[in-house]
């Protein structure tokens, strides 16, 4: 155990946590952080539950170490929402669509459909599924979560309106 | 599957229709419905929440009956010392069951209230009305809310339920019926504490199992606690031994997990178990489960029998097969989690098990304590779709929490053990013969279905069934797990007998005796390879009949349900006018899940060229009545993917002596490059609510299989349909 004080900037903010380096950055987070979006999953970087951004770019926290994060921003899916406290488009795009079961994965599927919003404002469907790759999800709501990605870059390119918290979803019949 | 759930009606009133019976057991109005916090209503039920969306439909049933706007309304978690107890939630029957008896309570609530009200108004009640919880009379409001006559009189809600009173009429729902944002999203997605895993007690500690390197490894030595120290042991961790059962527990989850590692090298292992005591038979050999599940020493015992000897006499062409599924992993997106604290003799587990009662049941059975030492707190944890490591992982942290001086213990297992020792689903092996009559009518059937028991949850017969439990001083592994009555709705026998019109009929079930890996319940239990062995067969009977798929099933299906979401299927995925392109195939798979509930039908569209892909799938359900369209429609999605998985990619691989697939390396699942299109379509009907969270699994996995025999013109009968199996079911011809 070699503790030292790292710097880390989380959300815009900065932090002074005394800990081992090689502490995983997801256990500083949830931990010494108190934050809870960033999930547990696999502990080796395989499943995506855990992903934040990293200087814009979705990656697992689990198998990173917090010293490596420090002189470069760290955003967890809690530091997506907007000046005003509004829920980034992509997270309203998720309400919208009802995008998930449990929503274990739902942290981490929205980090990396940020990250490739960021990179690429008006993706189809081939793109999303890419970028999602490394997302795994275990109840079956990867079309929902596709359409939400879809649908947070049609929101955005016309700037952005208001979200309909899951009003979309709503209008569904049964078929006759 | 089996709960205390049943038992009469509530005594006193012996006429006229029953109360639902989990109402009827759990009869006291208050225990369902709570109108004490002004302006707000807290339904309580025995049905846990874990993604499925059933606290949203139990809070739409809620404020429907009550009428009272769907806001006002709370799900309280399940808590062994407080909510009604309602069995397991499992077997897709949460609507049926817990909204029937939560429809009746709120519905004798408003009753009880509104007589209340006539009684203080001097009115009669019939000329009341509720609007949003406000009590409304002929004159407009009377200044009565139900919160104020509750305010008036806390009691007015401590009563029995009374005989039944008649419900809202669905043909009137303003809130059930239509479908309502689920109420847990908005926190998940904005990373808010939403699960077990994110409780943090006061004074909680951490702590880990280690677990033995086999299934049978017995615990040989652990050196002292200076040499532990010295191998790097965090200062204030606590070493747990009790028999095989080794776990660490320590202040912060970092040194917990160090800990952890530590004592993992420095313990030792034997093979085999403590000498006297009982062990697990040695794990069979992984590539050959055929023959481990026909040679494995089994009960065997009648399904069905339908005998025709006439009409059997008349078969001309005969079907002969085998079809096997592998173990299959749970393989929740989280590990499993629990806290567990000790106050003297009482103990106090947060659970995310689908079976807060039996846990309660199972962990005293463990301990040697009464059950009312023992208090369950359900809190959300990952999908679940069946037994999986919860109950465990409760286990595990009450056994922790012991040496903690009254501190809560949370307990996470790691994705290894989640995926190597939580409780899998079995494999299976199915052989059907079917006979076929010269006019092309399927005549004579005969299945029979190995497999180890799928009920293998806490307390299913008799035994705690709790991993550690076998691991302590003197414990055993449970016994091979029981599989239900074998009535072709339980068990593996689920969906074992095929809903078609066939006069001579002879269905077997073989339960294994031997049970070399734990196997419990997982989701739609053995209807995945029944209906995927049953519609592959049918599939083949058409053929030799000249007849399209979907044409020879609706000539043997009378009931016009079953006809209707073929048809619909069908229809959806344009399949009389389906292209034909080389290297893709289409298919179709149709199942009425456990014989008596849902109807589903499934079309797929399957590509083959250098690996097996699912394009798009078409599923049509008829679930009865609905509560929430989109609550529906989700689970048919979500159990379509899954069962697409299954199907495509996935098998628990292990040595002769432990689980081997313990990374999402080993053990695939299905990525969003490989996820097919799904479109759904929901039947109307005022039929009783079915369950739709497990009716997807066995047409899915059917219409692939169907699907995949068009694609490549050979028929791959053992899961998963891998490249390999395709390569080696051309091989074999």
């Amino acid at each position: 155990m070699d503790e030292q004080d790292l710097r880390l900037t989380v959300n815009g903010a900065g932090y002074a946590v005394r800990c081992d380096p090689a502490t995983p950055l997801l256990d500083v987070l949830r931990h010494d952080l108190g934050l809870a979006g960033p999930r547990f999953g696999c502990g080796q970087g395989l499943c995506g539950a855990c992903f934040v951004l990293i200087d814009g770019r979705a990656r697992s926290s689990c198998d990173l170490p917090a010293g490596a994060a420090q002189g470069h921003a760290v955003t967890t899916v809690e530091g997506l929402a907007g000046r005003d406290g509004a829920p980034h488009p992509v997270q309203r795009a998720f309400l919208d669509e009802q995008a998930a079961q449990c929503g274990y994965c739902t942290s981490g599927m929205i980090i990396s459909a940020v990250a490739l919003l960021a990179a690429d404002p008006s993706p189809g469907e081939e793109q999303v599924r890419a970028a999602l790759e490394q997302n795994l999800c275990r109840c079956g709501a990867h079309q929902r979560i596709i359409a939400a990605v879809l649908a947070a870059a049609r929101r955005m390119a016309c700037g952005d309106p208001p979200g309909r918290d899951g009003r979309a979803r709503q209008d569904r019949q049964a078929a006759p | 599957m089996t709960g205390p759930a049943g038992g009469p009606a509530a005594s006193g009133h012996p006429a006229g229709p029953a109360l639902p019976p989990t109402l009827a057991a759990n009869p006291r109005l208050s225990a369902w419905v709570d109108l004490s916090a002004a302006g707000a209503v807290t339904v309580s039920t025995g049905k846990v929440e874990y993604g499925q969306g059933i606290w949203t439909a139990l809070a739409q049933v809620a404020a429907e009956e009550l009428e009272v706007g769907l806001d006002r309304v709370t799900v309280a978690p399940v808590r062994t010392d407080r909510s009604p107890d309602e069995g397991i939630t499992s077997g897709s029957r949460s609507v049926e069951e817990s909204g029937a008896a939560l429809r009746q309570a709120c519905a004798q609530a408003r009753m009880a209230l509104l007589a209340a009200a006539a009684r203080r108004l001097g009115a009669d009640p019939a000329s009341l009305r509720v609007a949003d919880g406000r009590i409304v009379g002929p004159g407009g409001p009377t200044g009565l809310t139900y919160w104020t006559l509750v305010a008036a009189d806390p009691a007015v809600l401590d009563r029995d339920a009374g005989p039944p009173v008649p419900a809202s009429d669905p043909r009137r729902w303003s809130v059930a019926g239509r479908s309502a944002p689920r109420r847990d999203l908005p926190a998940k997605v904005t990373g808010r504490p939403a699960f077990l895993h994110d409780l943090a007690l006061p004074g909680m500690r951490h702590g880990r199992v280690v677990r033995p390197p086999a299934v049978n490894a017995r615990l040989a030595g652990l050196p002292d606690a200076a040499a532990l120290a010295r191998a790097g042991l965090p200062p204030g961790t606590a070493v747990v031994r009790d028999g095989s059962f080794l776990g660490v527990v320590a202040e912060a989850e970092r040194d917990a997990v160090r800990a952890a590692g530590v004592v993992r090298r420095a313990a030792s292992w034997l093979a085999g178990p403590e000498p006297g005591l009982g062990a697990l038979p040695p794990l069979p050999d992984c590539d050959d489960l055929a023959a481990f599940l026909r040679s494995a020493p089994a009960e065997e015992s009648t399904v069905a029998r339908r005998a025709d000897q006439a009409a059997a006499s008349r078969a001309v062409r005969t079907v002969a097969a085998e079809f096997t599924r592998p173990y299959l992993a749970h393989a929740s997106m989280a590990p499993s989690c629990a806290i567990a604290r000790w106050d003297g003799e009482q103990v106090t587990v947060w659970s995310h098990s689908q079976g807060p009662f039996a846990l309660r049941g199972a962990i005293a059975a463990a301990l040697g304590i009464a059950p009312g030492q023992v208090t369950v707190c359900h809190a959300e944890g990952a999908g679940a779709y069946g037994h999986n490591g919860a109950d465990d992982a409760a286990f595990d942290a009450v056994l922790l929490a012991r040496a903690a001086g009254g501190r809560p213990v949370r307990v996470l297992w790691s994705r290894e053990d989640e995926l190597g020792w939580a409780p899998l689903g079995p494999a299976m092996l199915a052989r059907i013969e079917a006979g076929l009559s010269p006019e092309g009518r399927i005549v004579t059937w005969r299945q029979d279905v190995w497999s180890n028991g799928f009920i293998g949850r806490p307390g299913s017969g008799g035994h705690p069934r709790l991993l550690a439990a076998a691991h302590v001083a003197g414990g055993e592994p449970a016994p091979p797990a029981p599989d239900g009555p074998p009535t072709g709705a339980m068990g593996s026998t689920r969906n074992a007998v095929p809903g078609y019109d066939i006069p001579d009929l002879l269905v077997r079930r073989h339960r294994l005796l031997a049970m070399p890996l734990r196997t419990s319940s997982l989701r739609s239990l053995g209807a995945f390879l029944n209906v995927f062995a049953i519609e592959s067969v049918i599939d083949e009977l058409a053929a030799a009949a000249g007849a399209d798929p979907v044409a020879f099933r609706l000539a043997h299906l009378s009931d016009p349900r079953a006809a209707r979401v073929l048809r619909e299927a069908a229809r959806l995925a344009g399949w009389d006018a389906r292209p034909r392109a080389d290297g893709t195939g289409w298919g179709v798979g149709y199942a009425r899940y456990k014989g008596l509930a849902g109807y589903c039908a499934a079309v797929a569209e399957v590509e083959a060229h250098s690996s097996v892909r699912v394009r798009r799938l078409w599923v049509a359900a008829d679930v009865g009545k609905v509560i929430s369209p989109d609550g529906v429609a989700n689970q048919l999605e979500g159990g379509a993917i899954q069962s697409a998985s299954w199907a495509l990619k996935e098998r628990v691989r292990f040595s002769r002596s432990a689980v081997t697939s313990v990374t999402w390396d080993d053990y695939p699942i299905l990525r969003f490059s490989e996820v097919p299109r799904v479109q759904v379509a929901i039947m109307e009907s005022e039929e009783p609510e079915a369950g739709a969270g497990e009716v997807a699994q066995g047409p899915v996995a059917a219409a692939i299989g169907n699907a995949l025999a068009d694609a490549v013109g050979v028929r791959v009968r053992d899961l998963p349909l891998t490249r390999e199996q395709v390569a080696r079911a051309i091989e074999r011809g």
